[in-house]
């Protein structure tokens, strides 16, 4: 019995951190690989800081730090997000946009639908895929759907974009609508553009919490410095000029 | 609790910290449980519960977890039996194969059977192209989902009272003359009758509650393959109201259900 309390002490040890800086970034699912080389590349910069990614859909990460959770800065893939928080009085200043992206079609690389354009996802014999309504390239996509004309014969709804991009790289589905950034991220995917007058550019903000002290605004202005923009770039982003 | 086999034991005091650290266990499970009550919307719960979204993830949920528990009873009892009473080599293997999805990740589980009955799956694929059936992103990918990771429970239950068997009323009755079958059906089946309820029962629960396995395996898709746990996470979301009042629904089912369940087979145990 001791010894079970003793570990326990441990355990709750281990979780409370070394006293080390440390920032805490929320950050949405579609910045994944970008977010963690911009965290490695700042903490080469800064050996003193470490910085914790939390990386989920953007509206999962908008209910955990509505609920508490602790944040220091939050980058989110859409606009509704984040007004959320200001609206809750979560955020310090106002959000930046710091980056931009957009929706493409996405088949598996062999394309087996011989999928090419918005029209073919209305086709029933396919099995097509979109994010949910609610995740942000959910929303997205029934927009630019909306703005093409298309009424989209879908077989599933996926929770966020990473899984339904990896359905489709596995060939489960003919074809879905996932960021420009996906196709780069992962592998197997062809895609196919949408025509321009139709997509939507998606604004991705940042900010930081209202409690949140000076590392996270440090943390910011890196993701906004030359060397932030160009891994962004890299990993398929557009940045605001 | 007036059963005639508790009654039997005497009544003790309880050791003061089992009270104590039962207690504990027991605020452990309820506090949460509080946590979802005190955030219900009350006010709005009929309406919020009644739209399509809601009644559709029932319908589909209530299927898909009876049949997964329709069908771990029918297999799972003959494993069960055939783990319990045969000894083969890599019994052992076998077994540990069959409770893996206990402990296995259901979205692991779930992008298993993907990989295995998926359209480019080991199986799937040649199925596929001969049948042109495909089980992911249809009711069938709920249900073979739910089954997966359900009837586990059902097996260790059965088989724990398999093994528990005092055998010599089914050796009396061979003796008799009877054939194995109606040895079983009319002796070994009426004796494990209590673990069977208790097995189909967790076996059931665990398909209602599913979701890792099945969001990865068959997808997401309002009136086709939109369980419950999966309209709630789709909920969470957007609108936190909804999320609860269809986890309530869950809540109310499961709870309705167990303790209803649960007081009559005990007590008939």
């Amino acid at each position: 019995m001791r010894r079970a309390v003793a570990f326990l002490g441990l355990a709750l040890a281990a979780c409370g951190g070394d006293g080390d800086r440390s920032v805490r970034v929320f950050a949405a699912a579609s910045l994944t690989d970008a977010f963690v080389e911009i965290a490695s590349a700042f903490e080469a910069e800064h050996p003193d800081i470490d910085v914790e990614l939390n990386l989920a859909g953007s509206s999962a990460l908008r209910v955990q730090i509505l609920e508490g959770a602790p944040a220091d800065v939050f980058a989110a893939a859409n606009e509704p997000a984040m007004t959320a928080l200001v609206d809750a009085g979560e955020i310090d200043g106002a959000p930046v946009v710091f980056a931009l992206n957009q929706l493409t079609i996405a088949t598996p690389a062999d394309n087996p639908g011989g999928v090419t354009e918005l029209a073919d996802l209305a086709r029933p014999e396919l099995r097509v895929g979109l994010c949910a309504v609610g995740v942000p390239c959910g929303d997205l996509a029934r927009d630019v759907l909306d703005r093409a004309g298309v009424v989209a014969s879908v077989d599933t709804d996926e929770p966020n974009v990473r899984a339904l991009a990896a359905k489709i790289a596995d060939g489960e589905l003919d074809a879905g609508l996932v960021y420009a950034t996906d196709v780069v991220a992962v592998e197997g995917l062809a895609s196919w553009r949408i025509e321009k007058q139709t997509n939507i550019v998606a604004p991705y903000p940042i900010a930081t919490l209202a409690d949140a002290g000076p590392d996270a605004d440090a943390f910011v202005a890196f993701v906004l410095s030359p060397d932030g923009r160009r891994i962004l770039t890299a990993h398929g982003f557009g940045v605001p000029s | 609790m007036s059963t005639p086999a508790r009654s039997r034991r005497l009544p003790q005091r309880p050791p003061p910290v089992f009270v104590l650290l039962g207690a504990l266990a027991a605020a452990f499970f309820a506090i949460p449980l509080v946590g979802l009550l005190a955030r219900a919307p009350w006010s709005d719960l009929v309406d919020l519960v009644s739209g399509d979204v809601v009644l559709d993830a029932l319908r589909i949920s209530l299927l898909s977890s009876l049949a997964a528990a329709t069908l771990s009873l029918l297999f799972g009892v003959p494993l069960a039996w055939v783990l319990s009473r045969v000894e083969f080599r890599g019994k052992s293997l076998v077994r540990a194969i069959v409770t893996l999805p206990m402990v296995l990740p259901p979205v692991v589980g779930g992008a298993a059977l993907l990989f295995a009955l998926g359209r480019r799956g080991t199986i799937g694929e040649p199925l596929h192209d001969a049948t042109g059936f495909l089980l992911p992103f249809s009711i069938w990918g709920v249900i073979v989902a739910n089954t997966f990771v359900a009837m586990p429970f059902l097996v260790i239950t059965v088989e724990g009272a398999l093994n528990n068997l005092d055998g010599r009323h089914e050796a009396a009755a061979t003796t008799l003359g009877a054939s194995r079958l109606t040895v079983f059906r009319l002796v070994t089946l009426p004796m494990i009758a209590p673990s069977l309820r208790a097995g189909v029962l967790l076996a059931w629960a665990r398909a209602l509650g599913e979701f890792g396995a099945t969001v990865t395996f068959a997808g997401n898709l309002q009136g086709r393959t939109q369980t419950l746990p999966l309209a709630v996470f789709v909920a969470l979301e957007q609108d936190r109201d909804t999320a609860i009042a269809i986890s309530l629904v869950l809540v109310a089912i499961s709870l309705g259900v167990l303790v209803v369940l649960r007081d009559r087979w005990w007590s008939r145990a």
